[in-house]
């Protein structure tokens, strides 16, 4: 592990503390009620989690749609808009604790695979689908008799409840162990599932499932975190896309929604072609066609 | 020399629509309903609603 890539994961480490500092939750079986949870924390972190702190976004989201008061949320809406143009996808590499749990599953030493592209490609999209569908339309438009929707996403797909919230709130309470149906046992299924694919395949959720993620990618472009090439100093080795975790093609689209800023493509490249940064300024406009092409090296 | 990319001058619009869509949720009211969830047990999200 280079010395950047044990930086983020400090950061990663650091990041899971604080969004889940209510030691007491976790030793009492409860969750922490604070005043102050209306605040969205950045990454995916379940509010059910015995430690969380702060609100999770997706469910913030899900929360306000579905009530009967609200059609639009400018509160979540905000929060969200905020930290995908301050921060981006940087949140997805450092700040998410299920990020972080999905690269410590990966680091397992075992064979590592990448879906064939022909696949990988359209499985990106699924993620935008989720949220328009589970996250927005859902809550909006099935609600129960009351005018109330529950979290759709949450409820069905959302494997950081069970893992955050479900597991350790279950095994201290035998009132909730009571509660145990068809439910519990599928999104244990889910988590499972995810943890498997973690192991072999770089974060499954991160790339497929999840919404969060895919509200950040949206506006990656156009936010204060950017990473340039430096087309006077790529001589086109490819190093960037072949370490590239998230199969980004770094040189024609270092910007576009699946980076998310591990930093990795940087630390590989020989001839220190790649930066990044907050830009608080225009950035260069990226070159029509790859690099390797205008060189003639592929 | 190489060209600006315009898409730099939107962050600075979208940063001030996040603030503006912030401070009218919170006069609205909407974070109390992101408060009452976040300080109860989400039976849904832990799987046993």
């Amino acid at each position: 592990m280079g010395k950047s890539e044990k930086k983020r994961t400090l950061i990663q480490i650091l990041a899971a503390v604080v969004c889940n500092g209510y030691a007491a939750g976790f030793l009492q079986g409860k969750i922490y009620q604070g005043d102050q949870k209306f605040l969205c924390v950045p990454g995916l972190n379940c509010y059910s989690c015995p430690g969380a702190l702060g609100a999770c976004p997706i469910g913030a989201l899900q929360a306000v749609l579905g009530d009967r008061r609200y059609k639009f949320t400018y509160y979540v809406f905000g929060v969200l808009l905020f930290f995908s143009v301050v921060l981006g996808r940087l949140v997805c590499g450092f700040l998410c604790p299920f990020g972080l749990v999905q690269d410590l599953l990966h680091k397992i030493p075992l064979p590592k695979w990448e879906l064939p592209r022909k696949i990988d490609r359209p499985l990106r999209y699924l993620k935008y689908v989720i949220l328009a569908v589970t996250v927005v339309l859902l809550p909006l438009t099935l609600t129960n008799a009351f005018g109330i929707a529950p979290p759709y996403f949450c409820e069905y797909l959302c494997p950081v409840g069970a893992l955050e919230g479900g597991i350790p709130l279950v095994s201290q309470s035998e009132s909730l162990r009571q509660m145990i149906g068809g439910l519990f046992y599928w999104k244990m299924f889910l988590l499972v599932l995810v943890v498997i694919a973690s192991l072999v395949i770089y974060r499954p959720f991160c790339k497929y499932l999840c919404p969060l993620g895919a509200f950040y990618g949206l506006f990656q472009r156009v936010g204060f975190y950017q990473m340039e090439v430096d087309r006077a100093k790529c001589d086109g080795c490819g190093r960037c896309e072949k370490t590239c975790p998230m199969q980004v093609d770094v040189r024609k689209n270092i910007n576009g929604a699946e980076c998310i800023r591990c930093g990795r493509c940087k630390d590989v490249c020989h001839t220190s072609a790649i930066s990044s940064g907050f830009r608080l300024g225009p950035g260069k406009a990226e070159p029509k066609g790859s690099m390797a092409k205008e060189k003639n090296i592929v | 020399m190489h060209n600006t990319d315009i898409r730099g001058y939107f962050k600075y619009p979208l940063l001030i629509l996040s603030m503006i869509f912030i401070f009218v949720g919170l006069l609205r009211q909407e974070h109390l309903v992101v408060l009452k969830k976040a300080v109860n047990i989400c039976l849904e999200c832990i799987g046993v609603g």
